[in-house]
């Protein structure tokens, strides 16, 4: 039998016993071992790692982890209506075709020379959402929607020094979870209600809850609910009556048919790009963006890479470097804005690569298709005896309450029924929003067919009449 | 073969703004429509909208047919030198190796890419079978309890340690009194930004002449304020600190807990631990030694460790394994909460399941010795070149990564850091200076990982030596790179301007007007 020990590893060139004997006699030591001399004894791990026996045919190594895979069951196989912060869009081929380029997806952190693709790549992500978003100055993006929203609620924090923040009681409470870790200790958050008919922000509420100590107000639209919340400009200029600001969370899929909030008096956007043309991958696919107008107070508080477009000493031949590049925490460690680091990047390219292809006219038409095909669903769901949706009256994007409460059922033993069918029913909210009972969130996208929304409403209706 | 320098010109298609390839009523994509009959049922879904609400002038997005788009990003991803391409060790500190193809391939499996994480836990077990056993294997190679993957990347996870720290001091009633946390300049920046986010008072330890953290000045610092430790070893300059087990147990007995930031821990694998050291909390960073593509800068992961005792502190969800099924457990008595929105980079994680199941226990630790060797190797090169030294810890051998100073070359030239960086791209490569702020004159961190031959690394040494002796005969060449690059000498002087930097498009055409 030939010795395994002896296998030269395709990964690591410098196994291969010759060469690794000529560099170690180049070094000038003995062997590997005498590298290792500033490692004390009592530091070394004299144990054996326990770790399977390694596959290093690829063969062996595909057929196992494929194995593991295959015991997964993917919103491909079932019909899909789970959203609430990650959501199931359609993924155009050329978005995959360029995330996957061995130039950047394998790239890092390289020169505005060697590496100019990268910056013109993101800083056309960054132009793009700034169109979409109707504001000059886009982030290269963070790590999702939570951090994103806790970055613009700091720096409201930073340019009014103040230390309260007002958001409403209708958040994702993931979101509400990062948030309030990302803030702890520094600032105050106060939950503002919401109107339990519309489901929108009880305006009442808010000008009881303002004060001069408000940093800012942080709200969302679409809400986590999916109500498009209409009272914006009020909220943007009670913010602004008292020297806060207007911190706005926007689905940027649903700037092709709404007003973005910028023109409803929002000084900080931010939100998820998941949407943009990057897959679930199991929550995998997240990244932030955060917006801002082009003014020096609000530019000097971003912690996040900033490409700017400049020029070479070559006549119209175009450059990129970083905008005020000594406000990071690269820059200047702890003096600087929170921290930087490595986030996202590819999503950010993938996302440009994403609006590019839709355009004006695309991403305006999937924002209806979202519209009607939502709508129908919440049309065709309410006609099931025993089963309502909550804050009907008001619009809706993308996503919707469906309330169980006079099904006798809960959500846990509809969704296990629907499994049963081949689908996954709504993020089951109960036990987040209590008060609300038996309440699930849906999400539908333009992947559903009217057949899909169909056979939910089959299939609910089973299970419930 | 004689080692030559190559004669390369990277791709320069001098590829216009995507704005500027606009031709209105192309387009790249047709979505999918809404059917006859929906439409008849809710009629154009936008009429239900709010009047004030309803987006009257579509946005100014670029109209493109699909080859067009196609073809630009193409055009733009040949103007980048991903690792694949070139001799990455130029990028010091970030671990640039070989993310191997076959990990892409199985990551892109729908298997993954089309799960909601909100799903069934019957319907997610492979998935969450690959995150728990990744958890397993991580707790083997630092000898710490318990890993989470929700951090998205090192700086996160410094978050979430700083954000450990605090719960800990919280839940001993001691948070008010514990405000300070101390790190070395020879850390990551993050190690010290990261905490002040958290309201943390930062103390940084410089380093003694032989370069290590001096742990007289550690005595100093610490004291009854002292909440906790974050600290790199090696740090940046690839110097072992022999006496890591010292400073965390002074900081132990001054009631800190102590954080390892093993974002890069590419030299020690199965060589020493976590544990071992004393460290309380560790992090790896799946997209450095673990071997998951660096993707421009994300997404990544940094994989966050505890001990025993503090894994009541972790974020929700823990992966957790009953003998019979996996699932997520959300009953952390005093969790931190969460720092990203579900379980993390579940992509990074499985390559880096599938790089470990590759190598095993001894793949991994000749993963690390031939990063050590090629390391080693690569400084006695360097060291033969003219005007370059290696400070502190002089005649010593290093771990993973070099900190260069071209101190004596700039002196002798006037040629820089940043020229030198400049010139190589010339060449095909990729060089780094270091983080700010720069303790070592003129930086250039090094670090050749186990992913590049011999060969390559003497292709690498041949481009610095190429470039010094220009630096010595001809240095206007060097101070003018790049001259085979994609574009040429950068006007920088706008970036700092609010009255002329750009970060978008739109912003560049209503400034360049005036």
């Amino acid at each position: 039998m030939i010795k395994k020990k002896n296998m030269v590893h395709p990964y690591i060139p410098n196994s291969v016993p010759e060469v690794q004997a000529k560099m170690i006699k180049e070094i000038g030591v003995k062997d590997i071992e005498e590298l290792y001399e500033d490692i004390p004894e009592s530091l070394r791990f004299k144990g054996v790692m326990n770790l399977p026996q390694p596959l290093s045919s690829e063969y062996a190594l595909k057929r196992h982890v494929e194995q593991i895979l295959s015991k997964n069951r993917t919103c491909r196989e079932y019909i899909n209506f789970l959203g609430g912060g990650c959501w199931q869009h359609y993924v155009p081929a050329i978005c995959d075709e360029i995330n996957q380029r061995s130039e950047f997806l394998t790239a890092y952190a390289g020169e505005p020379y060697e590496d100019h693709g990268r910056f013109q790549a993101l800083f056309e992500y960054a132009s793009m959402m700034g169109e979409l978003l109707d504001m000059d100055v886009v982030n290269v993006p963070t790590y999702d929607w939570g951090q994103a929203a806790s970055t613009s609620i700091r720096m409201a924090a930073r340019i009014t020094d103040r230390n309260e923040i007002l958001m409403p009681n209708v958040i994702s409470p993931d979101r509400l979870l990062i948030i309030n870790n990302y803030c702890m200790d520094v600032l105050e958050i106060d939950l503002i209600n919401n109107d339990t008919k519309t489901g929108k922000i009880d305006i009442n509420d808010l000008r009881n809850k303002i004060s001069s100590k408000t940093a800012g107000i942080y709200f969302e639209n679409p809400s986590y609910f999916g109500i498009i919340e209409d009272q914006g400009k009020i909220i943007s200029e009670i913010a602004h009556q008292h020297g806060a600001l207007s911190i706005i969370g926007a689905d940027p899929v649903s700037l092709g048919i709404l007003v973005p909030p910028a023109d409803y008096g929002a000084d900080i956007v931010c939100g998820d790009i998941q949407a943009l043309g990057i897959h679930m991958q199991y929550g995998g696919g997240h990244a932030g963006f955060i917006a801002t107008r082009d003014e020096e107070r609000f530019v000097a508080e971003y912690p996040s890479r900033l490409f700017g477009i400049t020029h070479t000493e070559v006549e119209g031949e175009y450059g990129f470097g970083d905008v005020m590049y000594d406000r990071t925490s690269f820059g200047s460690r702890e003096q600087g804005k929170e921290f930087i680091g490595t986030a996202t990047a590819l999503w950010g390219i993938t996302a440009g690569v994403y609006l590019a292809l839709l355009g004006p006219q695309g991403i305006q038409k999937l924002g209806q298709t979202i519209m009607q095909k939502s709508q129908y669903a919440m049309k065709k769901i309410a006609e099931i005896e025993g089963i309502k949706i909550l804050f009907l009256q008001s619009a809706h994007f993308k996503e919707f309450v469906v309330d169980f409460n006079d099904t006798g059922k809960t959500v846990e033993d509809v969704n296990k029924a629907l499994l049963e069918k081949g689908i996954f029913g709504g993020k089951d909210i109960s036990d987040k929003f209590p008060g609300m009972g038996n309440c699930a969130l849906f999400c539908v996208t333009e992947i559903h067919t009217k057949e899909d929304i169909d056979i939910l409403v089959q299939a609910l209706n089973e299970c419930v009449n | 073969m004689k080692t030559k320098v190559r004669n390369f010109h990277q791709a320069k298609w001098d590829e216009p703004i995507i704005f500027e390839l606009s031709t209105k009523g192309e387009r790249g994509i047709i979505m999918p429509d809404v059917e006859h009959e929906i439409e008849e049922e809710v009629g154009d879904g936008i009429s239900k909208i709010p009047g004030n609400m309803i987006r009257k002038q579509v946005p100014n997005l670029p109209e493109l047919s699909q080859m067009r788009v196609l073809k630009h990003y193409l055009r733009l991803s040949q103007e980048n030198l991903g690792a694949d391409l070139n001799v990455d060790i130029g990028q010091g500190t970030c671990t640039m190796k070989y993310s191997p193809k076959i990990n892409d391939r199985l990551a892109n499996s729908p298997k993954l890419t089309e799960l909601h994480p909100s799903q069934d836990g019957s319907t997610v077990q492979g998935i969450l079978e690959i995150l728990y056993k990744t958890d397993l294997f991580l707790r083997e190679i630092s000898g710490l309890d318990k890993f989470t993957f929700q951090p998205g990347g090192g700086s996160q996870a410094i978050l979430a340690m700083a954000s450990l720290i605090q719960a800990y001091h919280d839940f001993n009633e001691e948070c008010d009194k514990k405000d300070e946390i101390i790190t070395t300049i020879f850390s990551h920046p993050s190690d010290a930004a990261a905490p002040a986010v958290k309201g943390y008072k930062i103390i940084t330890i410089y380093p003694n002449e032989d370069g290590l953290p001096d742990i007289e000045a550690l005595k100093e610092a610490v004291s009854g304020h002292t909440a906790g430790l974050l600290i790199t070893n090696p740090e940046d300059t690839g110097i072992f600190n022999p006496k890591i087990a010292e400073f965390t147990r002074i900081i132990h007995e001054a009631g800190g807990l102590c954080g390892y930031d093993q974002a890069n821990a590419n030299g020690i694998l199965g060589i020493t631990r976590s544990k071992e050291a004393g460290f309380d909390i560790c992090f790896f960073n799946l997209h450095k030694t673990f071997s998951s593509p660096h993707g421009c800068g994300g997404p990544a992961t940094g994989a966050l460790g505890v001990t025993g005792e503090l894994v009541k502190f972790m974020p929700v969800p823990l992966v957790e394994f009953d003998g019979e099924k996996y699932y997520l457990n959300y009953d952390v008595s005093h969790s931190i909460g969460k720092v990203r929105s579900y379980y993390g980079v579940t992509a990074a994680v499985l390559k880096a399941y599938s790089w470990i199941m590759s190598l095993g226990s001894e793949g991994l630790k000749e993963v690390s010795r031939a990063a050590v060797l090629n390391n080693n190797y690569l400084l006695k090169k360097v060291l033969e070149l003219r005007g370059v030294s290696a400070p502190y810890a002089k005649g010593r051998h290093r771990i993973e990564q070099v900190r260069y100073s071209w101190e004596k070359l700039t002196e002798d030239t006037g040629v820089t850091t940043e020229d030198i960086t400049n010139r190589m791209v010339d060449f095909g490569f990729h060089m780094w200076s270091s983080h700010h702020p720069f303790i070592v004159p003129q930086p250039m961190t090094l670090e050749p990982t186990e992913s590049y031959s011999k060969a390559e690394i003497d292709e690498y040494i041949a481009g610095l030596k190429k470039v010094v002796e220009e630096a010595y005969e001809n240095p206007d060449i060097v101070k003018s790179a790049p001259h085979n690059s994609v574009v040429h000498k950068i006007d920088t002087s706008s970036l700092d301007d609010p009255s002329k930097w750009a970060v978008t498009w739109r912003a560049y055409l209503k400034k360049s007007k005036k």
